[in-house]
Order: structure tokens, then sequence, then C-alpha cells
């Protein structure tokens, strides 16, 4: 088995690579690349995302090919994918941040800036907070209700269909932090720096 | 909802931790990446590490620190001290920090932090302001509180707030060291001014100190050192101190 975390130079994967790489020790390789044709060949593949959407979407476009790759993979192919972060965030039609971009359009939605209520929530939504579990989901397996994740972000994911969230967290509405359709998985929060659940959820990832 | 985080900071020279949690088990006390790993198992939020390396032959051991300890913590992990560029920032994010913070290099041109917050993305920017009372203002210091610089800290915060920081690491330069408490009305002031997280630093002696950045200086998160060195108390009273008081924490 090998897990393949995409590089397409989104900012800062380090982490998402360490803790990849601590819970799938001699188990399951972990192979970090652009290359089209490992992608291809990957039984999983995780997509990282840092930075804003449309920074996120254009270093996607750069890559001649990667967008149709992980479309095959992902919807084609129906191999499970996880997004973090922006990389979940571009699993929708749009997103609003820096100015309107398309998206990968796996999951119909969008993605908009959070409101901060007047200045009641500060931005970004940073730290540590509770998740709410919503349905079961392959990949929260054995993570409990309410238990903390670290988020870092100013923009949430909108599905059309509700039914595809597997969480939420409370800051200034209910934000969508996890979803499930299919073998297309995505967390808002970042599993890579949530301790151990978020280390679980990896694991839960890894061994699907 | 949000909880309130708790940020041990280890100051670094030479890749060795100066002071340090002085625990007897401790294989090798001076040991960063040991030291960071007993507060991420004790439940810190995030660990924050100050390298104070002086001499510039020196100044790449922080690189091996952050790329050993990014191996074993799993929470975020922040790197200030003697950061110049955006060569600098990418540097530590390949190794593995999560954020980095900047102070001098931000006051001496907050291109800085527009072009890294733009490259890297607001997450990881931390911009650092040390802050000493001057009459009824606060004054901006760089280079280790060593230079003062005639900038207003309240006018800076908010303008750093503009130029794409995600968050401010607010050290009060009067209060560092004393251990008397945070400068309350400095904290306020800044947290009440923008909308990003303030991280209220310098001056913590107890416990009370953490409650009072928190629930009178309205910091998201509360940075200290030395309440944490040398056992006087561990992450996990002070996080049981704070849920007593009301305050949201991860436990």
């Amino acid at each position: 088995m090998n897990v393949t975390i995409v590089d397409y130079k989104s900012g800062n994967i380090s982490s998402v690579i360490n803790s990849f790489k601590e819970v799938a020790q001699n188990k399951v390789k972990i192979g970090v690349t652009s290359d089209l044709n490992k992608i291809k060949s990957s039984d999983k593949v995780v997509l990282p995302g840092q930075g804003s959407f449309k920074s996120c979407i254009d270093a996607l476009n750069k890559i001649n090919g990667l967008i149709e790759t992980l479309n095959d993979f992902a919807i084609n192919n129906k191999k499970p994918l996880l997004g973090i972060c922006v990389g979940l965030q571009m699993f929708a039609d749009v997103g609003y941040e820096e100015t309107e971009t398309k998206g990968l359009g796996w999951i119909p939605g969008k993605v908009t800036k959070i409101d901060n209520q007047n200045g009641k929530y500060k931005l970004p939504h940073i730290g540590w907070n509770e998740i709410n579990i919503m349905k079961d989901s392959k990949i929260l397996k054995d993570v409990k209700d309410k238990s903390h994740m670290y988020f870092v972000h100013s923009y949430e994911f909108v599905p059309e269909d509700k039914k595809v969230i597997s969480a939420t967290t409370d800051y200034s509405s209910n934000i969508v932090c996890s979803v499930e359709k299919e073998n297309i998985f995505g967390t808002q929060f970042h599993p890579e720096k949530s301790d151990k659940f978020g280390l679980k959820i990896i694991d839960n990832f890894i061994s699907l | 909802m949000l909880k309130n985080r708790i940020i041990p900071c280890l100051d670094v020279k030479n890749g060795r931790v100066v002071k340090g949690i002085n625990f007897v088990d401790l294989k090798d006390a001076g040991d960063p990446v040991e030291q960071a790993k007993i507060y991420s198992d004790g439940g810190a939020d995030e660990i924050c590490f100050l390298d104070i390396t002086a001499s510039n032959e020196n100044r790449d051991t922080i690189y091996e620190v952050v790329e050993k300890t990014s191996k074993k913590c799993f929470v975020p992990l922040t790197v200030g001290g003697g950061i110049r560029s955006a060569e600098d920032i990418n540097k530590l994010l390949n190794c593995g920090a999560d954020k980095v913070s900047i102070n001098t290099a931000a006051v001496q041109n907050s291109k800085v932090v527009i072009e890294s917050s733009k490259k890297f993305g607001s997450q990881c920017i931390v911009v650092a302001i040390d802050a000493k009372k001057n009459g009824k203002n606060w004054e901006i210091f760089t280079h280790g509180g060593r230079n003062s610089t005639g900038i207003d800290a309240i006018v800076y915060a908010k303008k750093m707030e503009e130029c794409g920081a995600g968050e401010l690491l607010v050290t009060s330069m009067d209060r560092d060291g004393t251990q008397v408490g945070y400068d309350i009305e400095l904290m306020s002031k800044i947290s009440s001014k923008v909308n990003i997280p303030v991280i209220a630093s310098g001056g913590v002696g107890n416990l009370d100190h953490l409650v009072e950045g928190i629930k009178l200086g309205k910091a998201s998160a509360v940075l200290a050192a030395s309440i944490f060195h040398y056992g006087k108390h561990s992450i996990k009273e002070a996080k049981e101190y704070l849920d007593s008081k009301g305050i949201p924490v991860r436990i």
C-alpha cells in the first residue's frame, strides 16, 4: 500500500509529511510528489493546502495535467482522497478568497469568509476547537464527539448537500469541519497538528 | 467553542535550551527536542522556540532543533528570533515549523510581513511586538528590547494586521522577567484594536497571571516561560486552574 501526499508548492507541508510518516511507520509507504504517474499509481492521495483558495488552485493549475489526474483518481476511479484545510475547500465549485475562483467541483458548494459578526469573532479562527460529530465517518472512527482539533482558517466550506457533513465546529456559526462523500474525505482542521486524535484520523485514513 | 491556548516558550541558544524544565528524569536537560516533547505530552497547545543564538556561525543550529522537534511533536510549533527574510522563513517552515514570529525585521521593513504572508499564508506569520510604556503610550523596541524606535505600539499593531500578520505576540518589556504579571492595559488595548488573535507575553509569575491575561487582557493565548521551567507548574496544572476559573481550555 502506498499513500501519496501531493506536493504542488502550496506552502508548508512538512508537518503533514512528518505526521503521516509517524503514523505509517514501516507499514505503509508515504510518498511526496507532484509526479502524475506516481499519483496515478497510488492507493490513496492526500491533498494538503495552505494560503488562499485562489493561490492553491493556481498552484494546482501550474502543474500540467495535475487537476485531470486528481479528477481521474477521485471521481472516475473512486480511490480514497483526503483534503486538508484548503485541500478540503477546493472540493467546492467556487471560492471567494481574493477573487472568485473556480474550484474542483467535487462536492457542490462554495467557500466563503466566516462571518465575524462585526468583530465579535477574531479571524483567522486559530486554535483548538471541539468538533461535533454529525454522522459516522470512516476517518472519525474511534474519535470521540467533542474532541479538540487545531484550526487555522478564515474561510469556510458551505456544501449544498448537508449529508456530506461528518463534523462541524462552533465559531460564529456551525462551521463544516469534516466531510465524507463516498471515497472523498476532507478536514478543515489540521489533523497533522491535532495531537493524538489528529494522528488517529490520519491512521483511520491510512487504514481504509 | 474555541479554547484559549497556553503556549510554553523555550529559549534556545546554539541549539541548547538556556532556561529549561529541570526534571530529574530528563536524560539531557539542555535538549530542546526532549523538553518540547514533555510540553506537548503534557497538553501544551503550541510550542514556541525563541532562538537567542548571538553568533552567525551557530545560527543553523535552530534548523536542526526544529527538524527533530517536528518529528516528535504533533502540535503547532512557532519559531522566532533572528528571522530577517522570506528565505529564513522558508527554511524554518521546510524544517517543520508551523509558524514563525518576526520582530525586528518587521519593524525595519513591513514589506517582509506583506510579502511573506502572501507567499506562505497569514496563518504562519506571527508578528512579535516588544513594547515599553512611555508616559501614556507604549513604544516598540527592537533587537531584543535594546533599540528604541519611537513607534507607537498600538498604531504599529494595527498596521501589522493590515500587512497580513495572522497573530500578534505582544511582550511587555517592562514586565518581562519580573514575574509580576502581564501588562494588562497594553494587552487589552491592542486586543481591542485588532481583529486578529493576540498572544500575551512577558511577566507571568503565577497561574493567576494567566487568568488575567485572558480575562482582562482579552488575549486569545498566553505565552509563558519561567513558570513552566524547573517544574514550578505543569501545563496540566495551568489548564486545570484556568478551567476552574471558567476559562475554556483544551483538557
